[in-house]
This record gives structure tokens, C-alpha cells and sequence, in this order.
């Protein structure tokens, strides 16, 4: 049996979905499941969501001084002095993870395998190169604990199952006070999150401005979508980075995607290559989006913002 | 400060599409375009600007691999690095094999600073600089879009999913560079003639005594499967139409 520890990525007070894909890639290594690891402060909900989660057998919850929590260099040393009791050691591929995980590597003198997309065998995976332009396998050999980031949109989240129970622990291991949390400033909206929305709006240089994207956002309100963007809409300032979709933004697999005004350069699509269906409305009947898009249409994305909005209602 | 490192490596240029081997025993690499790492050169561009305020003396970029590096690490002189070292392999390292091999140049040059790309655009492993952070047992500011160096310390904006997260660390620190952080400079003949003066050293990695041995077995690579063939619609009616087919029930 292959002993897996999940570490777990919540805000603070909720487990983020990317938590419960992570959780699927664990059953797929072993159907007996995982132990999730909870890094929060006393008041956290965050242990009680992650113990309704399918797949999980136990929950430790390792108590921690409000904000620091999220740093990695605090969180390391801590998961290293977990560490023993496992085979296999597992975060989500997003920036919470891919920030951890490999200081977690490192202490223990270990390779990681980052974003894997398929588990094929216990200790074998694939995952992608050269922005997902070429997939590997890898293999960590016997005798060699595996550590490895998951890749959200590979997985489906896994949904509740019995609750498991809860083990507060205390882990000994120093420290360091050389990295400091100051704040997070982000542009908080009701919109669904981009990450696990089924309909993602996108956004490019085409749209303008930020005045214009409102356009994009009255219509996504209407159809319960959520909004994202290229890299180009981000640089010019029309939206926040977090909006950012691709090899350096979210990579994101909606049923949904509908991209207004990109391009479909090859970083930009490395985000959406797991979309049910692609959408591209561009005026450029040569942009390369069409080489990718499910359905396309060439003409002016504001006259379609508006007639979609219209025959939707 | 007295010291920045950069380490810079060297990759297929991001515009350049690969392509696997027939036989899936890696990536056709030969004959493509090569280029610093695009990330690094943001990092590079950064140290260079810390030195313009005048807040460090001495800019080091440092590249692991084989002596065609040479000249990538020659851009970088152009640029404005005052000097480089070749770590000389003809073997691919793994981010752990290299986090090490750098260790040892650190602690050689004792920097306050050693900025890294968030991740190399070949192996898209996103860890060499985490590893080396947690080897040296230094903090960490990873995917950063903002540094402002003070006294003893660096306040990092970092890019983050939820949006930006600003950490302070203490120095010396190891930072990772985003696409944000700024546009790096274009490179002039002047420049490129006075860079042919500056030095670059080059080390054979197994001097440095690092242990590099490669830990995952790579089993084969693959081309992804394609996206099915996509139809063109002529209206919003007919996309519509094709959209509600396939399960759209907004
Ligand atoms: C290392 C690296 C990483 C990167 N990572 C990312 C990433 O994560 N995500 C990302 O998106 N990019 C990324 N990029 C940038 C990427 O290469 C492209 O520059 C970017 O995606 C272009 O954005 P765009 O399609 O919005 O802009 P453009 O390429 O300028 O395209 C705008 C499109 O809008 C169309 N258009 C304009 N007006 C209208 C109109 N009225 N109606 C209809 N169509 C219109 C035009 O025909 C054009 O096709 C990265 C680049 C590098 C080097
Ligand atoms: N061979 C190398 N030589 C110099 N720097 C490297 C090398 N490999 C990785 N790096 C640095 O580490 C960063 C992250 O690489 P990676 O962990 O492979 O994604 C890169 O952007 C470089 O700054």
C-alpha cells in the first residue's frame, strides 16, 4: 500500500477546490486513499471541510500562527518532520504548491515531479514539457519517495464521502523568522473562480480597455461565467493578474471556453488545452485561436457580446 | 549589497515550436534557435536595475551546461553583467542536480542575492530556485513582479492565484522572477563589443563536487493528442445553435 500525504491548500478558512483535484490523483495511485495535512490557525473551518472529502482517511491538523501559515519556508521544515511516515507526498500545482513543494524536496534530498497530468503506475506519471508541446513519463525509482505537484485541470475534483477524523498534531522542528507575510491584495469578485467555473469568458488585447471588459463581465454575470484573460489584456492594465490565463496564469479546463479578441498565441493555449468545448471570436479569420477553437467565428467581439447577450435572454 | 547572482539558462527560444523525436526518446533540439531563458532575463534586467539605484556593486550571471552557453552568457555581459562563469556539462541536470551545483557557487561568492526565473520554458519544472533557497537555508520570494531592496532586507510583490502577496525576507534571499517584473533591455553593438573584455570563467561541474546524480527515469516522450477538428460558424445564431448542441444550458 502506498502511504500518500495531500497537503492541503486552503485560504484560511476554506480548502480551495484545487485541494480536492489533488485528492483524485491520490485515489488513482491508491484506491485506500490519502492523509491530508491542514496547516491553519485554531478557528479554522478548513480542517472539518478537508475530512468530508472523499479519498481522505485521516486529517492532521497542525496548528499555526495566523497568516504566517501560507509561507513556505515556514511550512517546509514542517511538512519535512511529517515526512517519514510516507511513500508519497502530493500538493496541487498552483503557485501555493509550486512555491512549497519543492523547498519540501530539497530538505528531504529528493527530485520532484511537477504538474502531473496522468498517473500511470504508483510511481509513474506524465507530465508536460515545452508548455504541454511534448508530454513525459517519468518514473521515480524503488526505494525513493515520490514527490509531486498535481495539476489541477487534469483532475476532476472529488466530491464528499464519509467524514474522516481529525487529528490535531504537534510537529517539532525550528522555525525561521527571515520571511514575513505583509499582505495580499487581491481584486475580490462575486463571479464564479476561474479555476473551477464550467464557462470561462476570455478577454485579449482585442477588448481595448478595462471600460470595455465591463461588457464581458455584464455577460458572464448572465450566463454564470467566470472571466479571464490573455497576458497582453493583463500587461495593458485592463484586468488584475490573477485574471491571467496560461503558461504563466491559471491553466484552466472549463466545459466552456470563449475567448474574445485573443490571438492564440502558443503560451495562451497551454491554459485551456483540457476545455470541453473552445469558443474563438476574433475578426482575423488567420488568428492561430481558430487552429484550436471547437467552434469559431470571425467577426468584431463586441457585436457579439452584444448579440449573445441578446439571443440569451 | 556587494553581490547579485543571476543564473541564467540557456533554452529553445520561446517562439521556436518542437517537436518530439520519432522514436520518443526526447525533443528534436538540433539546428533551433537558442536563448537566455526568458524569465532569467527578466531577472537579469532586475539586477541590473538594483544597480543603476546603487544598491549593489558587483553583478555575476552563472549558467550550468554545455560550452555553447558561452553565449548566452556573452549576452548577458552586453547587457551589463560584469561577469560570468560557465558551469560546464554536457549532461542535462535535474533542478535538484543543479540547485546543488549552484549552492556551490554561492557559498564560493557569498552573494546577498541570487535571482532565478520562476521556470526554465524547456522543462517547465518551476523548482531550481526553491531548492536552492531551502540548501542554502535562506527565505524564498517566488514569481515575484516587484522587489524594493531596503537595508537587510527585500519586500517582494509575488503573483500569486488570488491575486498579489507581498512578503518582506531577510538577506541574503533567494528571488524568482515573473513576466511582469519588467521589460529587459535590448542589447546595442557598443555594448556587445565592450562585453567581448568582460570575463567568463568556466568551472567543469564535476570540480564543484556537487552531488548531481539523476534521480527520475525518464521513460518516453510523447506528442500531445490533437484537438478534434473545430467548424466555422457564419453568425451568433449559429453559434448559439452549436453551443446549446453540445450541452450549454446558459
Ligand atoms: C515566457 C512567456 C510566457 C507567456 N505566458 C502567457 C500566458 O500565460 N498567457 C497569455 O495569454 N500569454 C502569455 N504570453 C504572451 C503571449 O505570447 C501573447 O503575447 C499573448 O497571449 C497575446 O495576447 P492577445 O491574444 O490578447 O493579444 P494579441 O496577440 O495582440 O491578439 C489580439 C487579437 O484580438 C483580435 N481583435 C482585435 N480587435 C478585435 C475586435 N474588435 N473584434 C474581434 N477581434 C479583435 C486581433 O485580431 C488579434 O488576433 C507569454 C509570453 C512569454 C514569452
Ligand atoms: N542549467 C541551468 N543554468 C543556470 N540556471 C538554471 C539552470 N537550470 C535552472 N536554472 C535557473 O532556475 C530557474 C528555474 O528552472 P526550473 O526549475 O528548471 O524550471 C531558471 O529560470 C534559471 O534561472
Amino acid at each position: 500500500m502506498t502511504r500518500i500525504l495531500v497537503i492541503a491548500e486552503h485560504d484560511g478558512q476554506h480548502v480551495q477546490q484545487s485541494t480536492a483535484r489533488c485528492l483524485n490523483c491520490a485515489v488513482q495511485i491508491e484506491a485506500a486513499g490519502a492523509d491530508v495535512v491542514v496547516f491553519a490557525a485554531a478557528d479554522s473551518t478548513a480542517a472539518v471541510e478537508a475530512s468530508k472529502l472523499s479519498g481522505v482517511k485521516r486529517v492532521l491538523l497542525v496548528a499555526q500562527k495566523e497568516k504566517a501559515g501560507s509561507l513556505a519556508a515556514v511550512l517546509a521544515p514542517q511538512i519535512v518532520a511529517l515526512a517519514a511516515d510516507y511513500d508519497c507526498i502530493l500538493a496541487p500545482s498552483t503557485t501555493f504548491g509550486r512555491d512549497l513543494l519543492p523547498r519540501v524536496a530539497a530538505l528531504l534530498g529528493l527530485a520532484q515531479v511537477t504538474d502531473i497530468m496522468a498517473v500511470i503506475g504508483p510511481r509513474s506519471f506524465k507530465r508536460p514539457i515545452y508548455a504541454g508541446n511534448a508530454i513525459v513519463t517519468v518514473e521515480v525509482p524503488e526505494g525513493q519517495q515520490v514527490i509531486g505537484t498535481v495539476r489541477s485541470a487534469s483532475f476532476k475534483p472529488v466530491g464528499n464521502g464519509a467524514e474522516a477524523p481529525i487529528e490535531p498534531v504537534s510537529v517539532s522542528a525550528a522555525l525561521p523568522t527571515h520571511t514575513r507575510f505583509i499582505e495580499l491584495q487581491s481584486g475580490s469578485s462575486d463571479r464564479p473562480d476561474l479555476q473551477s467555473a464550467k464557462i470561462v469568458l476570455s478577454g485579449g488585447r482585442g477588448l481595448g480597455s478595462a471600460d470595455n471588459f465591463k461588457q464581458l463581465y455584464a455577460l458572464a454575470d448572465r450566463m454564470g461565467a467566470a472571466v479571464g484573460a490573455s497576458r497582453a489584456a493583463v500587461d495593458a492594465g485592463f484586468v488584475p493578474n490573477e485574471m491571467q490565463v496560461g503558461q504563466t496564469g491559471k491553466i484552466i479546463a472549463p466545459d466552456f471556453y470563449l475567448a474574445f479578441g485573443i490571438s492564440g498565441a502558443i503560451q495562451h493555449l497551454t491554459g485551456i488545452k483540457d476545455a470541453g468545448t473552445i469558443v474563438a471570436i476574433n475578426k482575423d479569420a488567420e488568428a492561430p485561436i481558430f487552429e484550436v477553437a471547437d467552434i469559431g467565428l470571425v467577426g468584431d467581439l463586441f457585436e457579439a457580446i452584444k448579440e449573445i447577450s441578446e439571443q440569451l435572454r | 549589497m556587494h553581490k547579485i547572482i543571476v543564473c541564467l539558462k540557456r533554452v529553445v527560444d520561446y517562439n521556436v515550436r518542437i517537436r518530439v523525436k520519432p522514436d520518443g526518446s526526447g525533443v528534436i533540439t538540433e539546428g533551433l534557435k537558442m536563448s537566455i531563458n526568458p524569465f532569467d532575463e527578466i531577472a537579469l534586467e532586475e539586477a541590473l536595475r538594483i544597480r543603476e539605484q546603487g544598491a549593489v556593486d558587483e553583478i555575476i550571471a552563472v549558467s550550468i551546461g554545455p560550452d555553447d552557453c558561452q553565449q548566452q552568457l556573452r549576452t548577458a555581459l552586453a547587457m551589463g553583467a560584469d561577469r560570468a562563469i560557465l558551469v560546464q556539462t554536457g549532461t542535462e541536470l535535474e533542478p535538484l542536480g543543479a540547485a546543488r551545483s549552484l549552492l556551490k557557487i554561492v557559498e564560493r561568492e557569498q552573494p546577498e542575492l541570487v535571482l532565478l526565473g520562476k521556470q526554465a520554458i524547456d522543462d517547465d519544472c518551476s523548482q531550481t530556485g526553491q531548492m536552492l533557497a531551502a540548501l542554502w537555508g535562506r527565505p524564498q520570494a517566488t514569481f515575484a513582479s516587484k522587489v524594493e531592496i531596503r537595508d537587510q532586507s527585500v519586500r517582494v510583490t509575488r503573483e500569486v492565484d488570488a491575486g498579489l502577496e507581498v512578503i518582506e525576507v531577510d538577506l541574503p534571499a533567494v528571488i524568482t522572477t515573473d513576466l511582469r517584473l519588467n521589460e529587459p533591455r535590448y542589447v546595442k553593438l557598443p555594448d556587445i563589443m565592450k562585453a567581448k573584455k568582460k570575463p567568463i570563467e568556466t568551472l567543469p561541474l564535476e570540480s564543484l563536487g556537487a552531488d548531481t546524480a539523476v534521480k527520475l527515469r525518464t521513460l518516453r516522450h510523447e506528442t500531445p493528442a490533437p484537438r478534434g477538428k473545430g467548424i466555422m460558424v457564419k453568425d451568433v445564431a449559429e453559434l448559439i445553435g452549436a453551443l446549446r448542441e453540445r450541452g450549454l444550458s446558459a
